[in-house]
């Protein structure tokens, strides 16, 4: 790991790409049900921009910007996934099945809105917690 | 979801508050809250009696996996309700006790009374279902829940020994369970009782009878304690003594009793069933009571005594079950045994559980159980003293009271088996009574030393922990009181159970013995004038007293000293062999080289799969209808393959990681070739992330290491890494032709046509993941999060050296 990081050009680049990377990541996540995506490549490619800010800037500051508790993210991810399941099962259809149905927003015109979108943010965040859980764990063990 | 299903969760889910109602409301204590869950199910369950005892029954229905035939039905008749009173009842009185047992400010209250409640419900499961499969789960739940109870002082190293071995062998004897109750399913066709039952000439007639047979009799035999399986009982006597009266004397241990005569129809067909049962329950009633004579904790005395005494009730349930043998026989002649055994099972539930509270009365007051210690305790704690001369007397047969009833009984139904034809009445058959006759003896034996040497004699406060000994408060005494006046009931009126719980559970151990329209009739009485039953009681009464008087004598035998069962050193060189052995096993396999576990799964994936596709001419090969390859193909291909030959020749871990990674991305770059961009996706990902962590971590990973394997070594990885791949390329093309040669529609063509339809997406892959295959990625969620904290707890919570596992 980069003890004493003085690159000023990566540090103002990284920045910029890894804005430009969370966003992609975001628009993947959305595009999914349509295009490629979803929460599963969303998530990994979200959890590649924490990483590459985090090898630049190291690991205190990324702590202080970022402050999550990935383990409670991967918690919160799967309890998200396994509650639209219950949903669906307690309004008496099977376990995990899915909704969805056309809305006229105003502003965004028609959209797709699913349940299944529910359940595809529980894996992206759960895919970030765990990443990042591997990650951190392995690089903050000094022994 | 009835009612009745309810009742029988409503123990689990009352466990559910525990923990919040001890954290939260400290100045109660918590049992009085647990008080009302078995006080208003017992009311509840006494509300069946008017449908039992028209001989009438009550079946609910639930289904739980209708696919395979595993449904939540609930079954009450005669034998179930008198299982759910007893549970429910005695749970009433021992919950009671225990608030004032552990009073203590510092007992985990929360702790000890989840584990109850678990108990408690899972019982309730046990003797109400009537799908084996259910009966099974919750079967398994009793032994867990039993282990927590005994372990329950954790801190003490014997709670630990004994939780372990009860752990080990009821859990052995409920997997064989498992297996004999897989068997009858073969043979009958269903996993309901009462469908059994009707399928019993089936199953007698089937192959598997025997095994299934012996299969679930080691799970009633380890459960109930009998010969062999005895040894977890002494043991268990460390857990806090409101359990062993509730678990290990009044309910958990009639488990096994209750499987068996709820087997009874199914099996006892067979006239092994009889022999086993009945030999096996005459010896444990032998041998538990020998042992318990040489005991010196009152606990560990009356832990062989029920050894002792479930193995006499199993004995007579298996002499009665010659009833279904005989089905043409004299009917009383066999239904005296059922009719001994369940009066026994009532009667030793009374006054074993009084004992077992006096017991707990006199640890609590007096600080040891040690008969060598204890005496003179009469005039100090009289009410105490009064209790259990009441128990005690009925457990040693004295008339009037009830145990000498169903002693009467006892007798009556094990001379019975002389007359009957598979024994030859004046040989072999002779040995039940005879032993039955000389476990009297000590029974009486074991009785009076309990009474002589804790209440009589002279009183020794020196050689007692607690220094003012003086009667137990008025709450701890309710309990066994209420116990006592029970068995003085029982005794005055033996017939107040009669019509009510004892006849219709003799109905429905005994099907179709009794010809249509009649009934069972229960008289039981004191005085049958001077016969066999009574010289037997005089006699076993009389060298009872010889054997008491003359102890001083054979006290100092050694046999006396050596208070350890003999089977207990077998139980304990066992577990030593096993944990040894299987340390040699692991460690022969654990290297602790990531190398030699890819082997090894390599290995068995690799024999499987060739093995299956031989087996079932798997192999098709045909290269029809494959498109044309591109050139360009060749090159990325060609690239990967010296990619990856390279890898293992690079000596350089920077270079290594690179060449990886290379290879990665060339894999998703034909899957963009081959138009699968959300795999290439994915791909490149995966290999961005693991990129990146090895740079993360690389200033902390060693050099790489020129390893000193030798070349044979070498050549065999090579083999079957080969192989692996082989396989998979044979497996690949093998499926292509299968699929051209066929005209099986793809599994596809299904998401195709249905992912906008169904789940309104056009990527198909996504809509697979999130919708039509949820589940799979809801565990693959799981997995995921699982193996993150695996790691989290492999690095940081890691042992060190100084550590002590």
């Amino acid at each position: 790991m980069i003890k004493e990081p003085n690159d000023m050009m990566f540090r103002v680049f990284i920045r910029m790409i890894a804005i430009i990377v969370v966003t992609f990541s975001i628009y993947l996540f959305f595009s999914g049900h349509n295009a490629p995506g979803g929460g599963f490549i969303g998530g990994l490619m979200s959890a590649i921009a924490i990483l590459v800010i985090y090898l630049v800037f190291g690991i205190d500051r990324i702590k202080a910007a970022l402050p999550f508790n990935y383990t409670y993210m991967m918690s919160i991810g799967l309890l998200l996934a396994v509650s639209t399941g219950i949903i669906s099962w307690i309004a008496g259809y099977p376990y995990l099945k899915q909704f969805f149905d056309y809305f006229q927003l105003p502003f965004f015109g028609e959209v797709e809105l699913t349940t299944a979108l529910i359940f595809d943010l529980g894996v992206y965040l759960l895919v970030v917690g765990a990443a990042m859980t591997f990650i951190l764990t392995i690089v903050e063990d000094d022994s | 979801m009835t009612f009745l299903h309810f009742a029988v969760l409503a123990p689990f889910l009352f466990a559910v508050l525990v923990p919040f109602l001890f954290k939260y409301i400290r100045k109660i204590h918590t049992g009085w809250f647990v008080l009302f869950v078995p006080l208003i199910l017992f009311i509840y369950f006494l509300s069946f009696i008017s449908v039992t005892s028209d001989g009438r029954d009550e079946l609910q229905r639930m289904e739980w996996v209708p696919s395979l035939g595993i449904n939540f039905d609930l079954y009450v008749d005669g034998l179930s309700l008198l299982f759910a009173l007893l549970i429910t009842g005695i749970g009433t009185l021992v919950i009671l006790y225990s608030i004032f047992y552990l009073a203590g400010k510092k007992e985990r209250l929360n702790h000890f009374y989840v584990y109850i409640l678990l108990f408690m419900g899972a019982m309730l499961g046990v003797v109400l279902s009537d799908n084996i499969i259910v009966l099974y789960v919750f079967w398994e739940i009793t032994s867990i829940s039993s282990a927590l109870l005994i372990s329950y002082w954790y801190s003490k190293k014997a709670s630990v020994y004994g939780a372990q071995k009860s752990m080990y062998i009821t859990v052995f004897g409920g997997l064989s369970m498992l297996g004999g109750f897989s068997l009858l399913y073969v043979m009958a066709g269903t996993f309901s009782i009462r469908e059994m039952v009707g399928n019993a000439d089936v199953i007698l007639g089937h192959d598997l009878f025997l095994a299934a047979m012996i299969l679930v009799l080691l799970g009633a035999f380890t459960k109930s304690a009998q010969f062999p399986f005895h040894i977890w009982l002494p043991d268990a006597m460390e857990a806090p003594t409101p359990v062993s009266a509730y678990l290990h004397s009044a309910t958990m241990v009639k488990a096994g009793i209750y499987l068996v005569a709820r087997m009874t129809p199914v099996f006892a067909g067979g006239a092994e069933w009889f022999w086993i049962i009945t030999s096996f329950g005459i010896f444990t009633m032998l041998w538990g009571a020998v042992s318990a004579v040489r005991q010196k904790d009152l606990k560990a005395i009356l832990a062989f005594s029920t050894v002792s005494q479930l193995g006499m009730i199993m004995s007579l349930l298996g002499a009665g079950s010659a009833a279904f043998y005989y089905m043409d026989g004299d009917n009383a002649l066999y239904t005296t045994a059922i009719l001994a055994a369940i009066f026994h099972l009532i009667n030793h539930a009374t006054f074993k559980g009084s004992l077992f509270m006096v017991a707990g009365i006199v640890d609590h007051e007096t600080g040891t159980r040690d008969i060598r210690k204890l005496g003179g305790l009469m005039t100090i704690m009289p009410v105490t003293a009064t209790i259990s001369f009441i128990g005690l007397a009925a457990m040693a047969g004295l008339p009037p009271f009830n145990g000498f009833l169903s002693k009467e009984l006892f007798f009556t139904g094990i001379t019975n088996v002389v007359q009957y034809d598979m024994w030859n009445g004046d040989t072999i058959g002779m040995i039940l009574p005879v032993v039955a006759w000389i476990a009297s003896i000590f029974t009486f034996a074991y009785s009076a030393i309990i009474f002589f040497r804790t209440f009589r004699g002279k009183f020794k406060p020196e050689a007692l922990p607690v220094k003012k000994v003086h009667e137990a408060p008025a709450g701890l005494l309710i309990s066994p009181i209420v116990l006592a006046v029970a068995v003085l009931l029982i005794s005055i009126f033996p017939n107040m159970l009669a019509y009510t719980i004892i006849e219709p559970a003799m109905m429905s151990i005994l099907p179709g013995i009794l010809s249509e329209g009649s009934a069972f009739y229960v008289d039981i009485y004191h005085w049958h004038g001077i016969n066999l039953e009574l010289m037997m009681t005089a006699g076993a009464v009389a060298l009872g007293i010889v054997v008491y008087i003359t102890m001083d004598k054979w006290s100092k035998l050694g046999i006396y000293q050596r208070e350890r069962d003999i089977m207990t050193a077998a139980y304990d060189n066992g577990y030593d062999l096993l944990i040894k052995g299987s340390q040699i096993l692991t460690r022969a396999q654990m290297t602790g080289m990531l190398r030699d576990y890819l082997v090894y799964m390599l290995l068995f994936i690799v024999g499987i799969m060739f093995y299956t596709m031989f087996r079932f001419e798997g192999f098709h090969f045909g290269m029809d209808n494959a498109s044309d390859i591109d050139i360009f193909m060749y090159f990325i291909l060609g690239a990967l393959v010296i990619t990856v030959l390279l890898l293992p020749k690079v000596n350089n871990r920077m270079t290594a990681i690179i060449l990886a990674g290379f290879a990665g991305f060339l894999v998703a770059f034909i899957f963009t070739v081959f138009r699968a961009p959300d795999l290439a996706l994915t791909q490149l990902m995966v290999e961005t992330v693991s990129v990146l962590l090895f740079m993360a971590v690389f200033y902390h990973l060693p050099n790489l290491t020129k390893d000193d394997i030798t070349p044979l070594t070498k050549t065999i990885n090579i083999v079957i890494a080969g192989l692996a791949g082989l396989m998979v390329t044979l497996v690949s093309i093998s499926a292509f032709t299968f699929g051209q040669t066929t005209s099986l529609a793809a599994i596809s063509e299904y998401y195709i046509e249905n992912s906008k339809i169904l789940a309104g997406g056009y990527n198909m892959v996504n809509v697979v993941l999130v919708d039509f295959r949820g589940l799979d990625t809801m565990l693959e969620l799981l997995v995921l999060g699982i193996a993150a904290l695996g790691v989290v707890s492999l690095i940081k919570l890691k042992v060190r050296e100084s550590d002590d596992v």
